[in-house]
């Protein structure tokens, strides 16, 4: 796919060929080819028209420069790749800025809960932001408010017996009380920071989104980060939507953007609730955990990486 | 006390008071298609179709639309409407379950083991994820839900190895079917798939016929990458079935007709749950119908 999208592209750049301004006529053109990218690299509907009309305003009378000095030389550039820089640049004005700030000014402990749906990437996701703020000089204990899924306390046990990362569970309590619990028990045992990893959950799922709130109602975490899964398609802002209605998010993380999804969820999300993404899953080891970069999940969404960065700089 | 909205239910705006197509209502199609994940490129061949048809004058109100959209899926999706049937024969039938990671891979183990169980079969599932975190134990509890029994490796043992004691034991004790859950993998990992390749070439060895099901398993709120999924994994491995995950939230699935319009591969299964119990054979018709729930043509007279 990667192949088809990067003649998509290749498509407009030709389509442009020998254009001078930009504009309605030869712009719907390129517009349409553009619009047909963005949605197989499933960015949602209404998102997709919204930015597709935020680049045609901006692009509509542009004289086309078709060569520009960089560092001392003369560099010639189409007025195609001059359009794609156009919505890279409005891509990452949307996706911006960079953001992976945590709020851990909550003395004696602050808490982090990680919310989402199933498999997405939680419990995994839970163990590195963990390890990443060990790194940071943090000293973490992580959670096991997951008390549905078969042997999820296994799981998140062993991941932070491997990171030397104390882990809390008990198994006789509801979510709720865990978590607020833990608050204390984190404290006892000087840690600074705690991690709930709460169970997958459907946003249609009433009583557990209930649940949610109430951990919120009673352990009060300073950051809410939903978990989300960079191969998902359409329902990417719905989803979003429901939990941010339901608990204030904080910022959100796109896991699994090692394979080749093109991560379209990531803007869809991004504009649809004006939550920042903080972080990308880059991998299921502890480490592959990375700050969110807006540059180049945008190259990636719009399938055009090597583009991009001929004309990234002028 | 979950509620789903109806795939397309939507329409049902569109359509109230309307006796004829207008370039709104085509617009609206082509959003409640694409939101459904069907992919724009099956959207536009479906609307296309339905754009045929009004030319031709063998359609002209909206009823008639919704009737040939459905009519048209459901012929896409019939062809690969196709139950698995588990052959019960003298030898072990031996499925190996496959996919991204988090898709429901273990899980639809246990619903399908947890079936054949229900109908007296003697089952065995094989721990074949040595690689995730207590991916071993949740087998394990699966199991002991279930009732049927488990072989297992050392952690962190080559998921070969496992096997290879899965298809010895499943062949002396006449285990009738054996399931066997491999580790998550996105597609786009080399190595991982060879290590696929090796498990079944494993399998191959101890009994020629297994695997006689390479089932993939793709999560219903996937979108666009689920095709890349399926033609990956197909190439490495042929696959012989999907299960489709997750359909009791909101997504709805609707790569699967893009998926099924390309590969004519076989949908096994629709998972509907967390529990056991949560697991269907996939059926065309009602697939389509709750593709349309809520779309109520009838307030149109
Ligand atoms: N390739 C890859 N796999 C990941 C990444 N993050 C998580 N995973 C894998 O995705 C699968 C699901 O991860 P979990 O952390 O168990 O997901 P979860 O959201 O806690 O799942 P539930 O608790 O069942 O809702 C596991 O196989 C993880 O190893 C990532 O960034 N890349
Ligand atoms: N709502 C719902 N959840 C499901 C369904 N199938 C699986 N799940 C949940 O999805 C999550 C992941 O399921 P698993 O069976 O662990 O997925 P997996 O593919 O084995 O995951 P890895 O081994 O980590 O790659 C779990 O929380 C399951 O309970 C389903 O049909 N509906
Ligand atoms: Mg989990
Ligand atoms: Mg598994």
């Amino acid at each position: 796919m990667l192949e088809i999208l990067t003649r998509g592209f290749r498509d407009v750049r030709q389509y442009l060929q020998g254009v001078r301004t930009l504009n309605e006529e030869n712009l719907s053109e390129a517009l349409a080819m553009i619009r047909v990218s963005l949605l197989e690299a499933d960015v949602e509907f209404q998102v997709t028209r919204s930015f597709l009309e935020k680049v045609k305003e901006q692009a509509l009378g542009e004289i086309v420069h078709v060569s520009v000095k960089f560092k001392e030389r003369k560099l010639k550039v189409s007025p195609g790749d001059h359009f794609i820089k156009l919505c890279h640049d409005e891509l990452v004005r949307l996706m911006g800025p960079e953001d992976a700030s945590l709020d851990l000014r909550r003395k004696p402990v602050s808490a982090i809960m990680m919310v989402g749906l199933q498999g997405s990437g939680k419990t995994t996701t839970a163990a590195k932001l963990a390890r990443f703020l060990q790194k940071k000089g943090n000293r973490p204990m992580l959670v096991a408010a997951d008390v549905y899924r078969p042997a999820a306390v296994d799981q998140i046990r062993k991941l932070g017996a491997d990171l030397n990362v104390p882990v809390y569970s008990d198994g006789g309590a509801r979510p709720p009380e865990i978590c607020s619990k833990a608050m204390q028990i984190a404290s006892d045992a000087n840690c600074d920071v705690v991690i709930f990893d709460t169970a997958g959950r459907l946003t249609i799922d009433e009583p557990l989104m209930e649940e949610i709130h109430q951990i919120e109602e009673l352990a009060h975490p300073d950051n809410v980060l939903l978990v989300c899964d960079a191969m998902i398609g359409q329902e990417s802002v719905n989803i979003a939507k429901a939990f941010n209605e339901r608990i204030r998010l904080t910022g959100f993380i796109l896991t699994k953007l090692d394979g080749d999804a093109r991560g379209g969820a990531a803007i869809s999300i991004k504009e649809a609730t004006g939550v920042p993404i903080k972080f990308v899953g880059m991998g299921e080891g502890m480490d592959r955990l990375e700050e969110f970069r807006p540059d180049g999940l945008a190259s990636r969404i719009l399938g055009f990486g090597d583009v991009v960065g001929l004309v990234k700089d002028f | 006390v979950k509620t789903r909205k109806g795939f397309l239910g939507g329409l049902n705006e569109v359509l109230l008071g309307k006796k004829q197509l207008d370039e709104q209502m085509v617009v609206r199609l082509e959003e409640l298609l694409v939101t459904s994940d069907i992919g724009v490129k099956t959207a536009y061949q479906l609307l296309e179709s339905v754009q045929d048809r009004i030319k031709r004058r063998e359609v002209h109100d909206p009823e008639m639309v919704v009737h040939h959209l459905k009519s048209v899926m459901k012929d896409m999706l019939s062809e690969v409407e196709a139950p698995l049937r588990v052959g019960y024969g003298s030898e072990p039938f031996v499925v190996m379950v496959i996919g991204v990671n988090g898709s429901g891979k273990t899980t639809t183990i246990a619903k399908i083991a947890a079936r054949h169980k229900a109908a007296g079969r003697k089952v065995l599932v094989a721990a074949g994820d040595t690689f995730r975190a207590a991916a071993v134990e949740q087998l394990q509890i699966w199991a002991d839900r279930v009732g049927c029994s488990i072989v297992k490796g050392k952690e962190k043992a080559d998921p070969s190895s496992v096997v290879f004691e899965a298809m010895d034991r499943a062949i002396k004790e006449d285990f009738e079917l054996v399931l066997v859950d491999t580790a998550g993998r996105l597609h786009t990992r080399v190595p991982l798939m060879e290590e696929l390749k090796k498990v079944k070439r494993t399998m191959e060895k101890k009994l020629q016929s297994a695997p006689q099901e390479t089932l993939l398993v793709i999560d219903s709120s996937m979108g666009q990458n689920a095709i890349l999924q399926a033609r990956t994994f197909n190439e490495a491995i042929p696959i012989t079935g999907i299960a489709l995950t997750k359909l009791d939230g909101t997504a709805k699935g609707g790569v699967v007709v893009g998926m099924s319009n390309e590969l004519k591969i076989p949908i096994r299964y629709v998972g509907i749950g967390e529990k056991m119990d949560d697991l269907r054979d996939f059926n065309a018709g009602e697939f389509v119908e709750a593709l349309f729930t809520g779309v109520d043509i009838s307030d149109e007279e």
